[in-house]
Order: C-alpha cells, then sequence, then structure tokens
C-alpha cells in the first residue's frame, strides 16, 4: 500500500501544482505557458487513471485530451495572439459566477461522498481478484456495447453531427453548382473556381 | 544475494530493462544516422562517410562529440524555457513509446495491456514538443513547420490508429506481445486475411512515415522551404536530439509495423529462445527501416495540400472500410470468437 499511496501523492501533487500554474501568474498570464500547465496537468490525471487500474482510460485521455484536443487549443491560441498587456484584468462575470457555482457544486459532490466513506460506507478493493479486468479494454468495450449501448450510439450521433455541422460552417461561402464543368482545361478551372470562391465572400 | 533475486524485484528489474532499452535505442540511434548516409550515398552514385573508422563505422561517434562541444544557442526574442524544454520533451515521448515495444518472447521493459495504445498516445503527445519548438523559435520558418507537423499528425493519426485496429481486432488484444504470438497461430496478419492485411499493413506504413515525418511526407521540415523546419534555431546537441528522435520514431514505427503485421519476433528458423526472438526482430524492423530510407531517397516530396487530402479523402475511408471488413472475416471466414 505504502507504494500506491506515494505514487497517489506525487501525481495528485502535480495535478493541483500544475493547474495552480495554469491559473497563477507567472505562467498564467501567458495563454501558451497556460495551455502547456493544462497538458502537464491532464499528463497527471491520466497517471491516476492507472494507479486506479483504468488503463485504456488513461490512454484515451493522453490520446485525446493531451494530444489532439491541446493541439488545437494552442493553434487557437496562437492564431489568437495575445500579448500580456492585451489580457484583461480577471472580471466578475456572469460566466466565471456559474462556472464557480457548478466547480463547487462537483467539490462538495466529491467532499460528501469522502464523507460517505470514511463512515463505513461499502468500499471497493480492486485488487481482490473479482475486479481484476476493471477497467481494461475487454470490460470497458464490453459494458459500451451492452449496458451503455444506446448512449453510447447516440453520443456517436452527436458527434457526427457536430462534425458536419463544422464543416457546413467552414465551406458556407462554397458554391457547389458553379463547379467548372469536367472538360474545361485544368488551368480555367482552377481560376473559374478561385474567382467565384472570392465572389461569394 | 544472487543475481535471479536481484532482478526478481520488480523497481530492479524494472531498471535494469529501462537501461537496457535505452541503450539500445541509443545505439541504434546513432548508427543510424551512419546507415542513412551510407545508402543516401549509394543511391545517389556517391561513396558517404567512409573515413572514420572502418566503413567510416565510427562517424556517429565523431558526430556526437562534435555536436556536445558545440554552443546551444538560444535566440535572443525566443521563449527561452520552452524552447530549451522542447528538444528533450521530444526525445523522452520517443523513449517513453519505445519502452512498450517487445524485442523478442519476455524481453520487453514495460509488458503494458494497452501497448499499442499507449505507442500511439506517446507518439501522438510528440506532436506537443514539435510545435512548442516551432512556436517557441520566435522565427517564421519554425512557426509554419510547427503548425504543418501538429495539422499532419492530428490528420495522420486518424488513418494510423484505425489501420493498427485490424492485427488488434483479429488478435483480440492492444499488448503488442499478444498480437505478435497470436501471428505464430494464424501466420502474419499482412498476409492473412487476403487482401484486407496487406492492405491495413501498406496504410499503416504509409501513415506511420507521416508521423515520423520521413519523405515524401516531410513537409514539417521541407528543407526548400522552410530552413530546416522546427529545429532551424537549434544548434549544438538541442538541434542533434531532434535528429536523434526522428531516427528514433522511424524505428519505433518500423519496430510496431512488425510486430503487428509481419509476425514479430516468430521466423522460420533459430527456434523459439529469447536471443532468436530478438535476432528476428532486429532483421525484420531493419529491413522496413532500410525500405524507408530507400524511399526516402527515391520519391519527392507531396504538397501541404495533397498530403491533407490524401489523408481524409483516401486513407480515413479506406481504412474505416477495412475495420468493417475485419470485423466481417472474423464472423464470417473464422465463425466468430
Amino acid at each position: 500500500m505504502p507504494t500506491e499511496l506515494l505514487v497517489f501523492y506525487v501525481l495528485a501533487a502535480g495535478v493541483v501544482l500544475s493547474t495552480a500554474a495554469m491559473l497563477l501568474p507567472p505562467m498564467g498570464r501567458n495563454p501558451i505557458h497556460s495551455a502547456i500547465a493544462l497538458i502537464v496537468s491532464f499528463f497527471f490525471l491520466a497517471g491516476i487513471y492507472a494507479l486506479l487500474s483504468a488503463h485504456l482510460l488513461a490512454a484515451v485521455q493522453i490520446i485525446v485530451y493531451a494530444g489532439a484536443v491541446m493541439v488545437l487549443f494552442t493553434f487557437v491560441i496562437m492564431l489568437l495572439n495575445l500579448t500580456p498587456d492585451q489580457i484583461r484584468e480577471p472580471r466578475i462575470t456572469a460566466t466565471t459566477l456559474i462556472g464557480s457555482g457548478l466547480g463547487l457544486f462537483v467539490f462538495g459532490k466529491l467532499l460528501s461522498a469522502l464523507a460517505l466513506a470514511s463512515n463505513g460506507a461499502k468500499s471497493v478493493d480492486l485488487n481482490d481478484g473479482t475486479h481484476a479486468t476493471f477497467g481494461s479494454v475487454t470490460e470497458v468495450g464490453r459494458m459500451l456495447y451492452t449496458t451503455f449501448l444506446v448512449p453510447f450510439e447516440l453520443v456517436s450521433v452527436l458527434l457526427l453531427v457536430a462534425a458536419v455541422g463544422a464543416v457546413v460552417l467552414a465551406k458556407r461561402s462554397l458554391k457547389y453548382k458553379d463547379r467548372p464543368k469536367k472538360e474545361a482545361p485544368a488551368a480555367h478551372a482552377v481560376a473559374a473556381t478561385d474567382h467565384d470562391t472570392h465572389a461569394a465572400h | 544475494m544472487t543475481l535471479e533475486e536481484l532482478l526478481a524485484n520488480a523497481w530492479v528489474r524494472g531498471l535494469v530493462a529501462s537501461v537496457l532499452v535505452l541503450t539500445g535505442i541509443l545505439v541504434v540511434a546513432a548508427w543510424a544516422t551512419w546507415v542513412e548516409r551510407r545508402v543516401a550515398g549509394r543511391l545517389q552514385n556517391r561513396i558517404g562517410p567512409n573515413r572514420v573508422g572502418w566503413f567510416g563505422l565510427l562517424q556517429p561517434i565523431a558526430d556526437a562529440l562534435k555536436l556536445l562541444r558545440k554552443e546551444v544557442l538560444v535566440p535572443d526574442r525566443a521563449d527561452r524555457g520552452l524552447f530549451l524544454l522542447a528538444p528533450g520533451l521530444l526525445l523522452f515521448f520517443a523513449m517513453a513509446a519505445i519502452a512498450v515495444v517487445p524485442w523478442g518472447p519476455g524481453l520487453v521493459a514495460a509488458d503494458l495491456d494497452i501497448g499499442l495504445l499507449w505507442v500511439l498516445a506517446m507518439s501522438g503527445m510528440m506532436l506537443v514538443p514539435t510545435w512548442i519548438a516551432g512556436w517557441s523559435s520566435n522565427n517564421k520558418y519554425s512557426l509554419v513547420a510547427g503548425m504543418r507537423a501538429a495539422a499532419q499528425g492530428i490528420s495522420y493519426e486518424v488513418p494510423l490508429l484505425l489501420s493498427a485496429l485490424v492485427p488488434v481486432m483479429l488478435a483480440g488484444s492492444f499488448n503488442l506481445s499478444d498480437i505478435a504470438e497470436a501471428q505464430a497461430r494464424d501466420g502474419w496478419y499482412a498476409i492473412w486475411p487476403p487482401g484486407i492485411g496487406l492492405a491495413a499493413f501498406v496504410i499503416y506504413f504509409t501513415t506511420s512515415l507521416a508521423e515520423a515525418n520521413r519523405i515524401p511526407f516531410d513537409i514539417p521540415e521541407a528543407e526548400s522551404e522552410l530552413v530546416a523546419g522546427v529545429s532551424t534555431e537549434y544548434t549544438g546537441i538541442a538541434f542533434g536530439l531532434f535528429q536523434m528522435t526522428e531516427y528514433i520514431h522511424t524505428w519505433l514505427s518500423s519496430a510496431v509495423a512488425t510486430l503487428l503485421f509481419l509476425g514479430g519476433w516468430h521466423g522460420p528458423f533459430l527456434g523459439d529462445s529469447w536471443w532468436a526472438g530478438l535476432i528476428w526482430m532486429v532483421l525484420k524492423t531493419s529491413v522496413l527501416f532500410v525500405s524507408i530510407m530507400l524511399l526516402r531517397w527515391s520519391l519527392v516530396r507531396l504538397r501541404a495540400d495533397q498530403l491533407m487530402r490524401f489523408c481524409w479523402v483516401w486513407l480515413v475511408p479506406i481504412s474505416l472500410g477495412l475495420v468493417a471488413a475485419t470485423a466481417i472475416w472474423i464472423q464470417v471466414a473464422q465463425g466468430g470468437r
């Protein structure tokens, strides 16, 4: 147990410190540094998942969040190209209020769960043999295709709709009926397409 | 305490395994530069480095010493911390990915159940330091290179993962050792199931070239337009780390392709001992590795838009189709699981 506990403390400290670094100066003043601190925080979080024997979740956390999503994040931040003096001092808005309210709600829930657990509620030992496959690829796959099949399929439809929506938004200005005919000369076809696209803008 | 007792300790075993893997891979990366320069020389009808040691074999040592002795310059307006962090982080992720690759029966530093996913996660994470290097250099060529690397990497990860799913579905495991073992039973996945396996292997190999930024997919460092890509501003050993990581990544891609499609460490001769496995593994990986080099010196570079169209219009739908075809194959030809 002590090794596991030690690893947990290291990972937990990593999550807390990197999240603090993300929000507070000096790193929090620079959007790119902030984003990198968030990646580090995702990494430590993945470590905690792995410690809970949810290995698949840990790998997915790294592939999807720390990898793909964060690269897109940094793209957007970089394209905005904010310098430190352009960043406003934090103000209290409706969004911050709602956000902190939700954060506090989740925190309260966690605290109450902790209180329940320490009051002798049923706890699960992940190493007792019956939960040996907990969090493994097989087990997660089985759950997704049996118990949670309908929500799983609904979420995939939702993602598909989001992807189609993104394409429609990005390509709104293209008029496909104006496409040049196949037999037109190549150079002329390219010029015509460019012209049409610009006209639509 | 005997050696066996000492090695029974998980910490000691882990430490020994990591040291062996790290040393081995650094040696491979160093001499890969020599192999590449010799291959390039042959293909261009010249000799290549042959002055330092026998056949120029000591050339990598001379190169490394030279790079180590050079000053690491940091550009004036660069983001100093991130600039210096990026090459080290890049090497870290490459090494982390190598750790789960088995080099023979039982010869693996970390035998993870999610081995393949770990490799893909780590090689996906390598985009982040690449991007950081491009951004923190404060140089427009580096920045464009970083953006290209990220866009290309994210796009090509999709067909990479999908085509790698074909052997995963056939073997029923993400563990690289299990996949290699399953091929002792089923035969090479590149050959059987007929057609599907070969197509998946070709797509996997193509996309892993793109992930490792090798020609014909090396637009992130296209030297005719971007000087040297993200490594433009780097000097000395910091530049050396970029080069080293590229070779480690290429070697990693070849090794994983071997494990997924070419039967891993199984071969027709030499039996099933660990050293025979190691020999077969290194041999097969080297064949793929050298063929990547041959491709590099015989093909031309794709344009950025051609590269993206090729990925999204051709590779992604085909690899999705392959996943479906594999599922049908398992159900129909193998009678389900």
